[in-house]
């Protein structure tokens, strides 16, 4: 099997295994490090503290790190904020089910029949690039303020993702395993499963990965533009209300948010390929 | 020309200290070319890094015509073991042996003509335009000795740098290196881990004993300065210096500067040992 | 290459897609769901609405603020890479800073900038730039620390420092991965560019496709979408092209190392 970078090369595949979160994961054996990386977000709520202070900054547009505490507080004990979470969480999680169900069974499909490979190369091409939020019109009219609007933008995003991922996977499966399966009589099923499968994995989880930020981006997305219920809705609700500080605290949320989904997929991916080289070279 | 006096390197960790090298000395004279030998881990890379200006000793000095080396010196050249990391993948073959003449500043046309002669030498005139990467790992060590040719160096420092080719190709390859020793009159240093590149390439070869490293012997190669790899390698002078330097080899494995030279048979357990510091 | 060979090249990128525009084409051709027109309707309207005024009051702006930002979130986050990665402390303090910044969806960035940059163009880069910085940002850092050390120790020996480092080893060596990140921050500035018009705009592509859909323009909506996925198209075409010739080493490199 050929993982997807030699061990011993300077240079490692671009792209896909430098994501968010490598510098947090780092972070544990080095105790130096995380000191200082702790230093560093002190720092950030420091300077956001004073500028308010200073008048460099109106407190106007940018609350002092204080306030966007409290009201981060605030927001804690309030039922709706709650509400809102679930409803972005309910419609990231979806989507990135779907997509990431979709993604696979079709590229496992397209993947493993040459000639379908072929044909669909160049509307693959075509349709991935095109931003999913074209789309946000057409949800708009088809589906209204609905759960269906974020879903439809969540999907065609995500979906991309693990189906790129998945084919390069299935191409990736090395002629030699092949043909050893086959002499080994191994049938079309015990091929998929021993050979196409474990060569694939660590690809489908990095298009995992990858989908389940664009998932979370897209579905906060939606909803601060759609209006769908959510996290997003919450901030232009809050921005068009004057409510600044519940804005920073909002934003704040979704970043952690974003953090968490992070951490989340990348440990996702770590248990599933605990036995893959790739998982050890990486971590 | 090149003076190592009592050379130490301690690598300090969080937990431990690991010394390296405990003390070596030794003389390399203009136009000299030595082979230094050790068992695996002795420090040999260390010892190269240190000489090369690349890492900062822990205590003693290296000499270059007199001047300590603090930093990499202008006049000396480094070939390394691992080819395929140390030539620019995104710069044709020309381009990588350029490169360190920019900022000799010598004006278009020597540089130009350097670069012919040094690519030339080492039979790549066809190869200019290729890019590292298209070429067999043996041809890639040739455009790392003809950048280090092109450099016009007194000194050329090589790190077992046949140590990742073929047997065939490093044959050819240790040839080349005599050949060009005796045309460009440059002071050679080369460090390997083979018994016989030892002993067939150099005037002398210094035996490093393992880690904390001493020299262990400072052998003159009485082989005739005409050689090549039939008449000598099966030559009766050969096979007994290749011998007893396998014996020093086989000693060293078990001696080194932190056991006494008396008690040869002693081993003090792991190779890296804490220091007393 | 035989005539076989070329018609079934030809036919394996062109037939899908070939067949996925006549099934919508007829699958539309008598639809009297309003919000399902013809293709033949939209495809008219494509060419009525997108050719002539809109192109230099709506498609250019758009594009405009798209290149500006982009360029600038490029320079920036190259410019402050290197300066991040190539020392081990600012990396140390500043990398779950980034980080946090970086998971943030960008478009929740659009109310917050508004707050302080308005509504006008000036607005509309700042989003582009504050959503493209991160990828491209953390990707070059990865980048500049992931320099080979026998490579750096091959330049020291040779005395190539300072600037010329910079330039023939830190940058080149750490472009794979910093065009990677010019690559993600392309399709998120594309989605920063139509959200923030979205929001608030006179003119520009995504002001103009919300009008439609708001006044129930349904053809020229659709022509909208259409204008839009045709430009991520073309934009992901011109960036593979470039990355082609800039990276074409790397990918020589990649391709060797695998079939040794």
């Amino acid at each position: 099997m050929t993982p997807p970078a030699p061990a011993s090369v300077k240079t490692r595949p671009a792209g896909t295994g430098t994501g968010p979160g490598g510098a947090l994961a780092r972070l544990g054996p080095g105790g130096g490090a995380a000191l200082r990386g702790l230093a560093g977000l002190a720092a950030l709520v420091a300077v956001l503290e004073v500028l308010p202070h200073t008048g460099l900054v109106s407190a106007d547009y940018l609350p002092p790190a204080s306030e966007t505490g409290r009201t981060l507080w605030h927001l804690l004990a309030e039922g709706a904020f709650w509400t809102a979470l679930g409803d972005t969480l309910t419609g990231w999680g979806l989507g990135l089910a779907i997509a990431v169900v979709g993604g696979v069974v079709a590229g496992v499909a397209i993947g493993s029949v040459p000639v379908l490979r072929a044909a669909t190369a160049s509307t693959i091409e075509f349709l991935r690039p095109i931003p999913s939020v074209a789309l946000i019109p057409v949800a708009v009219l088809l589906y209204g303020t609905d759960l269906r609007s974020v879903l439809l933008l969540v999907v065609y995003a995500s979906f991309w993702q693990v189906l790129v991922q998945v084919l390069a996977g299935i191409h990736d499966v090395d002629p030699v395993a092949e043909d050893t399966a086959r002499s080994y009589l191994l049938g079309g099923w015990g091929r998929m499963r021993y050979v196409m499968w474990p060569t694939a994995l660590p690809y489908v989880m990095t298009g995992v990965r990858l989908a389940s930020t664009v998932a979370l981006v897209l579905a906060i997305t939606a909803e601060l533009v759609i209006g769908a219920p959510g996290l997003g809705r919450e901030i232009a609700v809050a921005q068009t209300s004057g409510a600044v500080p519940r804005v920073y605290a909002l934003v704040l949320v979704t970043g952690l948010l974003g953090v968490a989904v992070n951490l989340l997929a990348r440990a996702v991916e770590r248990r599933a390929l605990h036995w893959h080289p790739s998982a050890r070279r990486e971590g | 020309m090149l003076d190592v006096r009592n050379l130490q390197k301690t690598y300090t960790g969080r937990h431990r200290n690991v010394e390296a090298l405990r003390s070596l000395s030794f003389h390399i004279g203009a136009g000299e070319l030595v082979c230094l030998v050790g068992p695996s881990g002795c420090g040999k890379t260390t010892l190269l890094k240190c000489m090369a200006g690349l890492l900062a000793p822990t205590g003693g000095e290296v000499r270059l015509d007199g001047h300590p080396v603090t930093g990499p010196p202008p006049g000396m050249a480094v070939v390394f073991q691992e080819y395929g990391r140390s030539l620019f993948a995104w710069m044709n073959v020309r381009d990588n042996v350029t490169l360190p003449l920019r900022r000799k500043k010598l004006g278009k046309a020597r540089e130009r003509e350097l670069v012919d002669h040094a690519l030339e030498v080492v039979g790549l005139a066809d190869a200019h335009q290729a890019y590292p990467w298209q070429l067999s790992g043996g041809m890639q060590q040739r455009v790392a000795i003809a950048r280090a040719v092109a450099f016009e160096p007194k000194v050329l420092l090589m790190d077992e740098p046949f140590a990742a080719v073929d047997a065939q190709t490093r044959a050819d390859l240790e040839d080349l290196i005599r050949r060009l020793w005796h045309e460009l009159g440059v002071t050679v240093l080369f460090v390997t881990h083979d018994i016989d590149e030892a002993v067939y390439l150099g005037q002398r070869t210094i035996i490093l004993s393992k880690s904390p490293t001493v020299v262990q012997e400072d052998l003159t190669i009485d082989l005739p300065d005409e050689r090549d790899q039939l008449h000598t390698r099966s030559s009766t002078r050969f096979a007994e210096l290749r011998a007893h330097v396998y014996e020093q080899i086989q000693r060293a494995k078990h001696h080194s500067g932190a056991t006494s030279p008396a008690l040869p048979a002693q081993d003090r357990g792991p190779a890296l040992q804490k220091s007393e510091s | 290459m035989t005539v076989l060979t070329v018609t079934r090249r030809i036919l394996l990128v062109l037939g899908l897609p070939a067949v996925l525009f006549t099934i919508w084409w007829v699958a539309t051709a008598d639809s009297t769901d309003f919000y399902v027109p013809p293709l033949r309707t939209i495809l008219t309207a494509f060419g009525d609405t997108w050719t002539g005024d809109r192109l230099a009051s709506d498609v250019l702006p758009s594009l405009l603020r798209l290149t500006a930002g982009y360029l600038l979130a490029v320079v920036i986050g190259v410019g402050l890479g290197l300066l991040v990665g190539m020392s081990r402390v600012v990396r140390d303090v500043l990398e779950p800073v980034l980080e946090l910044f970086r998971a943030i969806p960008p478009p929740v960035l659009v109310p917050v900038i508004m707050l302080f940059a308005g509504i006008g163009d000036t607005m509309k880069v700042i989003v582009i730039v504050s959503g493209c910085v991160w990828p491209i940002l953390l990707n070059t850092v990865e980048g500049v620390r992931a320099v080979d050390e026998v490579l750096d120790d091959t330049c020291r020996s040779y005395g190539i420092t300072g600037s010329s480092r910079l330039w023939h080893l830190v940058l080149r060596s750490a472009s794979p991965q910093i065009v990677t990140g010019m690559r993600q921050a392309l399709s998120i500035g594309i989605i920063l560019m139509v959200i923030s018009e979205m929001f608030a705009a006179d003119n520009g592509l995504g002001f103009t496709i919300v009008q439609f859909q708001r006044s129930f323009a349904i053809p020229e909506m659709w022509s909208g979408v259409l204008l839009l996925g045709l430009l991520g198209f073309v934009l992901s075409l011109l960036f593979r092209f470039a990355e082609n010739r800039v990276l074409a080493w790397y990918h020589g490199l990649r391709r060797a190392q695998r079939n040794p």
